[in-house]
């Protein structure tokens, strides 16, 4: 399990994220929703270590984590991030491959073993990417690469995820596949997923507790029902919404309503 | 546990490293052998290979015995050690600094290093070891500059780390023609000529140095060389995946700079060899380092050594310097990869 505990982060002299606590159980999704430069980002990379909060703590299952090794803290938590940066040309199976990094023995001599390959396979047929071992990554489409980076992560066995945005380049049927396979993952492995996303819909339906997030502040945690009411959706975007139920899932669905000048 | 010899397409086993690596291997050890007998003296090839094994009795003459094994030899041996380093070296900054047009004479790192030998030329030249440790420093310091001013305030851009390769490189040649300028008139010809890339000044200690320099090197860079794949997508990707970042960052540099730095030591500034070399090898078998970091190294060594040969065959009985030959190849290539 991965706690926060009233954590602030400062990047120099602005406070980044202020006094959040956070905490994400075995199988569950939680969401983190919030204007442009709320802290969302800096939130999710203090929960994996990468910044550290200046007040308070992250704890993984009651252990500060910076008492973890790099690799021990990379076979826990696994970051999905907005896009990967890609330079050279490497095949779909290598780039997968990464996330069993963490699992390296000095007895492979930086090689795999066959579990690796199995699970890297394993976790291609789970992100609906069998057969697609040896393209190269620059020459997938954005949502196939998108999935192709949730694999990595999903092959570290991480027993919870942290994804930045995994949606924001993907059009309508990829960003429900991705929040779906997130989905799953979450119901079959027991693992615990923070999703920093804009899109408040696909939260309200994928997620089951939601923090709103303005200036590095938690306005509001709770499930979507709870979170997602008119009255708190303006505190945070400052833009007047309309909220019902979604026809078939019967989860809170936001429609903003925007002041056109006619 | 073992290590995972299942093929799959789209990956690199430990099986196929080995295989490309034993037939590169083949490939050096036949430029080896043509190499030696091609100059401007032609020596018997029979008797010729006989004497490499080591036998006494090959029915050479004793000038020929001396040209092959005293003269021409060492020299192959160090082109090969040259290219060992300087290919590797440039493998190993394109992943660290991902950033394919990254190569040490680009950077500035090679003349880093040729300061640093210059200056224990003419200031500490009574000790030969002193060049290769003041080579190092060298370019390890030019490395670290050029690594900071390529970052700037919103990360590294290819461009803007090219840019600074530049500045660092016009910076330093500046301080080598000053340097230059304090020499007596009769070595600035021989230095012009070690400049561009000399290999015909050969000793035996410079030798020892450059091949122990190259295993450190490789060894050290191959350890890495996992890491390595991954910082090539990005730090804070490897970061997030369990890399060490800064610890790996700094072997890679150190590493890389050791073998840049042994290699001017011993022949001056080799261009484009880390430029040329690890694009073919990428081009040919793929982008893991755990392949391309030994191949570029035994391909490196028998793409000096060819170089080298045109350079002391084609207008035999004079030289050219092997650089000259290098860059002709390289900066061709570098352009066309550029305009990618």
């Amino acid at each position: 399990m991965l706690e926060a505990k009233d954590i602030t982060v400062n990047y120099e002299l602005r406070q980044a994220v202020v006094d959040v606590s956070l905490r994400a159980e075995p199988g569950e999704v939680v969401a983190i929703i919030g204007p442009n430069g709320a802290g969302k980002s800096t939130l999710l990379r203090t929960l994996n270590g990468a910044l550290t909060p200046t007040h308070g703590a992250v704890l993984l299952d009651n252990r500060p984590i910076q008492s973890y090794a790099r690799r021990a803290m990379a076979r826990r938590i696994a970051v999905v991030a907005q896009e990967a940066d890609l330079r050279f040309p490497i095949t779909v199976f290598e780039f997968v491959l990464g996330g069993r990094y963490a699992w390296s023995s000095s007895r492979l001599w930086g090689w795999e073993s066959d579990r690796d390959v199995e699970v890297a396979q394993q976790v291609l047929n789970e992100t609906e990417l069998a057969g697609f071992e040896s393209r190269l990554m620059n020459e997938l489409s954005g949502g196939e690469r998108q999935r192709a980076v949730l694999a990595r992560a999903l092959a570290t066995e991480a027993q919870v995820l942290l994804l930045d945005e995994p949606t924001a380049n993907l059009d309508l049927a990829h960003q429900a596949t991705m929040l779906r396979l997130v989905r799953t993952r979450c119901d079959t492995r027991e693992t615990a997923a923070v999703v920093v996303t804009h899109d408040v819909n696909l939260a309200a339906e994928f997620a089951d507790r939601v923090m709103l997030l303005k200036d590095g502040r938690a306005i509001v945690m709770g499930t979507p029902g709870e979170v997602l009411t008119p009255e708190l959706l303006r505190a945070v975007f400052n833009l007047q919404v309309l909220v019902d139920a979604h026809p078939i899932s019967g989860a809170p669905r936001i429609t903003p309503v925007h002041e056109l000048r006619r | 546990m073992t290590i995972s010899s299942q093929s799959f397409k789209g990956r690199t086993t430990f099986g196929r490293t080995l295989m490309v690596c034993a037939f590169l291997l083949f490939v050096l050890a036949m430029v080896l052998l043509i190499s030696s007998v091609i100059g401007s003296q032609r020596l018997p090839i029979r008797g010729s290979f006989c004497a490499l094994t080591g036998k006494s009795n090959c029915g050479l003459s004793a000038e020929e015995r001396a040209i092959l094994l005293d003269i021409r030899l060492p020299r192959i041996l160090l082109a090969g050690a040259v290219g060992m380093c300087l290919a590797a070296a440039g493998a190993a900054y394109q992943a660290l600094l991902r950033n394919p047009l990254a190569e040490p004479y680009l950077l500035g790192v090679s003349n880093g290093a040729a300061v640093g030998t210059m200056v224990a030329l003419v200031f500490f030249s009574a000790h030969e070891w002193n060049r290769p440790v003041l080579a190092f420093a060298g370019a390890l310091a030019a490395t670290f500059v050029v690594y900071r001013l390529g970052r700037g305030r919103t990360g590294a851009t290819p461009d803007r780390l090219i840019l600074a390769g530049v500045i660092v490189t016009t910076f330093l040649s500046s301080a080598i023609v000053f340097i230059t300028t304090v020499m007596d008139a009769t070595r600035i010809r021989s230095f012009t000529f070690w400049l561009l890339g000399d290999l015909s000044g050969t000793t035996t200690s410079l030798l020892t140095v450059a091949f122990i320099a190259a295993a450190i090197g490789v060894v050290v860079l191959i350890i890495n060389a996992r890491s390595l794949n991954l910082m090539m997508l990005g730090e804070r990707d490897a970061f997030d995946l369990g890399v060490q970042v800064a610890g790996v960052r700094l072997l890679v540099f150190a590493a890389a700079s050791l073998l840049v730095g042994a290699s001017v030591a011993s022949s001056g500034s080799v261009g484009y060899v880390g430029l040329v070399v690890p694009h073919l090898v990428r081009l040919s078998f793929g982008s893991d380092n755990r392949l391309v970091i030994p191949a570029a190294a035994l391909a490196g060594a028998t793409f000096v050594i060819v170089a080298d040969t045109l350079a002391r065959t084609i207008i035999a009985p004079r030289e050219l310097p092997v650089g000259a030959i290098t860059a002709l190849i390289g900066a061709p290539l570098f352009i066309y990869l550029l305009k990618r």
